[in-house]
């Protein structure tokens, strides 16, 4: 789960990361209020969007006075932010994070990510921080420091220093280094953290180190937990296809295909995604209904595949190991009179009273294509959207 | 052999009395494992389905030597339960539970480096369908009679696209050794490359089936190491071709977040390793059989 930066800067700045004096504002004239709040001559006005690369975006306009803050707050309010990092949807901006201004002496990459090889959290920094973490990598892969943090004891002060030194700061800076690097790792594992990003971490021109960026990902495994992070959830930032199968316990992500999909098992989801690719199709989205394929659930699974308006034909997939097909086809048959579906339909039934479940399917009545293997499934319905798309256009 | 399990291996459940392991348990049974007991804190003395069940992983140990344990603990306590097998003693740990923080499976990697590499434990999952031994024995979830007995290793991250190849293969009458599920978590207890070893290792294997999927580094390590030390043959799917960057596809651990990562890449990589890839998730049964007759005919 992703938070906004002013979420992220909040959360660390109770933990020895200095920020820059700044304000959320909702409305231009909240914007502009927030200068004379802060004071100084210039601002910077930033969306809050779950995205990096705002900046090129025109996500963040630095301004100098509060006239010109109120626009830029009018042109970004309500609009949608388009990122590489966003899709071509984009993301809707809601709510603005006004800024003072620093001056900058250098820009450091500051980062902490799970790292799966070491299994352990990693610290990553560089010392020419402001682009991104790839391109860093791509230009200056000598300037990348790495360190891992033993999950036994947890990171050490000598881990921060050692990192400090070697970003090439000047002795009076290493203190505060440390401290921000140390504080940072606090949040990583008090939240349960998944990824931590602050770049640029600047060092100002007063000598000060200040986090005037700030990404964070929490595992959402954890969220159980940190009943404080959960409560930071901004579904604006999802896709609303995304929120309403979430909000009901399903497994799903939206693509921009057409066959909608409905299948058991992430690993096989995304498998008969790939099948149907092969087939010359290109799939809605990835559903994973999970073990237990009650009546109830296929239903809702139905449900969030047709609320993307672009789904001309279904696929239901299903492997029965601890359920069984009759069951799974007596749920979708429940589900098809509930919900109502209105575009051709392929179901592929195996494991468990497999032929039951497809007596079933074939005594409805209802125009079920049923598919015995995963080809001839994909096939049937890549073949099924086809006709429905031309169906449409005639 | 086998690997990791078969009809004598002596399996405790912990989180017996639960509605999962309760069910799991007496599915276990009825396809053959040794069941010998079961643990939940509070609920030593009582019998669940005739299975003792202790209070403790270790008073279970003593009581019933087992050497064996399959974890249905929900995701607060799971990490919690898999330490505590791994300090009692337990020798193959296979945990089930979906949904258990990164942050308390580092604890658990890290716990268990305490053990001298004889006595530490292998665990299997988290988040995994389990191990079988077709014909022999159960410690998971998966139906088995879709599995015939016979000389193919698989091992996957995921459940029921495990299932898939494996009733491929059966409908061509190939069997499996033993199939390992490794779950689809990005921090496991054990590796492709480490069930790759144990399969290199096993006289009743001949060759492997590798089903991995995008995210992490696991398969393009197999891959590495399969290259110099693997005689029999390997055999790979990657899934996820189809998946976007950036996003969760299901499994906690099925994120592309780095190079190397998608599916495209992954397929290079084992190929390059010299290992046969299963082009498309339903030539699973042709691509195990073709590799097989070339094996007969070289012999």
């Amino acid at each position: 789960m992703d938070i906004h930066e002013y979420q992220a800067k909040e959360l660390l700045s109770r933990h020895s990361v200095h920020i820059p004096r700044g304000g959320l504002a909702y409305s231009p004239e909240q914007a502009a209020y927030r200068t004379r709040e802060i004071g100084g001559d210039k601002w910077v006005v930033k969306a809050q969007i779950h995205s990096g690369a705002r900046g090129k975006a025109g996500g963040i306009r630095i301004c100098k006075s509060d006239k010109e803050v109120s626009d830029a707050a009018e042109t970004m309010l309500g609009r949608k932010l388009v990122t590489h990092q966003t899709g071509p949807r984009g993301k809707l901006v809601s709510r603005l994070y006004i800024e003072e201004t620093v001056d900058i002496r250098q820009e450091i990459y500051l980062g902490f990510v799970l790292d799966r090889k070491a299994e352990r959290v990693m610290i990553v920094a560089s010392a020419s921080g402001g682009m991104e973490i790839e391109e860093i990598a791509e230009r200056q892969p000598d300037s990348i420091i790495r360190a891992t943090v033993d999950p036994g004891v947890g990171m050490q002060q000598f881990q921060a220093r050692e990192i400090a030194f070697g970003l090439g700061l000047e002795n009076s800076l290493i203190g505060k280094a440390t401290d921000t690097i140390m504080g940072c790792y606090q949040v990583f594992r008090d939240y349960d953290a998944s990824m931590l990003e602050i770049n640029p971490l600047a060092v100002t021109r007063e000598g000060n180190l200040m986090a005037l960026d700030a990404k964070m990902s929490f595992d959402e495994n954890a969220l159980f937990r940190r009943p404080e992070i959960s409560e930071l959830r901004d579904k604006s930032q999802e896709d609303p296809r995304e929120t309403f199968a979430s909000d009901r316990g399903l497994s799903y992500v939206g693509l921009d295909g057409n066959i909608g999909c409905i299948i058991n098992g992430a690993g096989l989801a995304m498998a008969t995604m790939d099948m149907i690719k092969i087939a010359g199709g290109e799939p809605a989205n990835f559903l994973d209904i999970g073990g237990g394929a009650s009546p109830e659930r296929v239903a809702k699974a139905f449900r969030a595949v047709l609320a993307d308006k672009n789904v001309e034909a279904i696929l239901v997939n299903i492997f029965a190991g601890i359920n069984r097909c009759d069951w799974v086809a007596e749920g979708v048959l429940k589900a098809m009179t509930e919900v109502g579906v209105n575009v051709p339909l392929v179901v592929r039934l195996a494991g468990t009273n497999v032929e039951e479940g497809r007596r079933i399917l074939s005594a409805s009545g209802q125009t079920i294509i049923v598919a015995e293997t995963l080809a001839e499934a994909a096939e049937k319905a890549v073949a099924a959207m086809r006709q429905s798309t031309l169906k449409k256009a005639s | 052999m086998s690997v990791l399990l078969n009809r004598n291996t002596k399996v405790i459940v912990q989180g017996l009395t639960g509605k999962i392991g309760s069910f799991h348990a007496e599915d276990m049974k009825r396809y053959g494992t040794n069941v010998v007991g079961g643990v939940t804190p509070g609920k030593g003395g009582q019998s669940q389905q005739g299975i003792p069940v202790f209070n403790t992983v270790k008073g279970a140990v003593r009581e019933t030597g087992a050497e064996a344990s399959i974890v249905f603990v929900p995701p607060p306590f799971a990490a919690d339960s898999i330490m505590e097998a791994a300090d009692a003693g337990i020798k193959l740990c296979v945990c089930i539970t979906d949904g258990i923080p990164s942050q308390d499976m580092m604890r658990v990697k890290r716990y268990m480096l305490r053990y001298r590499r004889e006595d530490r434990m292998t665990l299997i999952g988290p988040n995994c369908a389990g191990v079988i031994t077709p014909g022999q024995a159960l410690m998971g979830i998966m139906p088995g009679s879709i599995y015939l007995p016979g000389r193919v290793g698989i091992v996957g991250r995921s459940g029921t696209l495990g299932y898939e190849a494996a009733s491929q293969m059966k409908a061509l009458g190939i069997g499996v050794s033993t199939s390992v599920g490794i779950g689809g978590d990005p921090i496991n207890g054990s590796s492709f490359k480490d069930i790759l070893e144990l399969f290199e290792k096993d006289d009743e294997t001949d060759a492997v089936v590798m089903i991995g999927e995008i995210g992490g580094p696991q398969e393009a390590e197999a891959a590495e190491w399969a290259k110099t030390n693997m005689k029999k043959p390997l055999i790979a799917y990657i899934a996820g071709l189809s998946a976007p960057k950036g996003k969760r596809m299901g499994h906690a651990g099925a994120i592309i977040s780095a190079f190397g990562e998608s599916a495209q890449e992954k397929v290079e990589i084992l190929r390059d390793a010299g290992v046969t890839i299963v082009a498309t998730p339903a030539s699973f049964g042709p691509t195990v059989a073709g590799v097989l007759a070339e094996q007969r005919k070289a012999a």
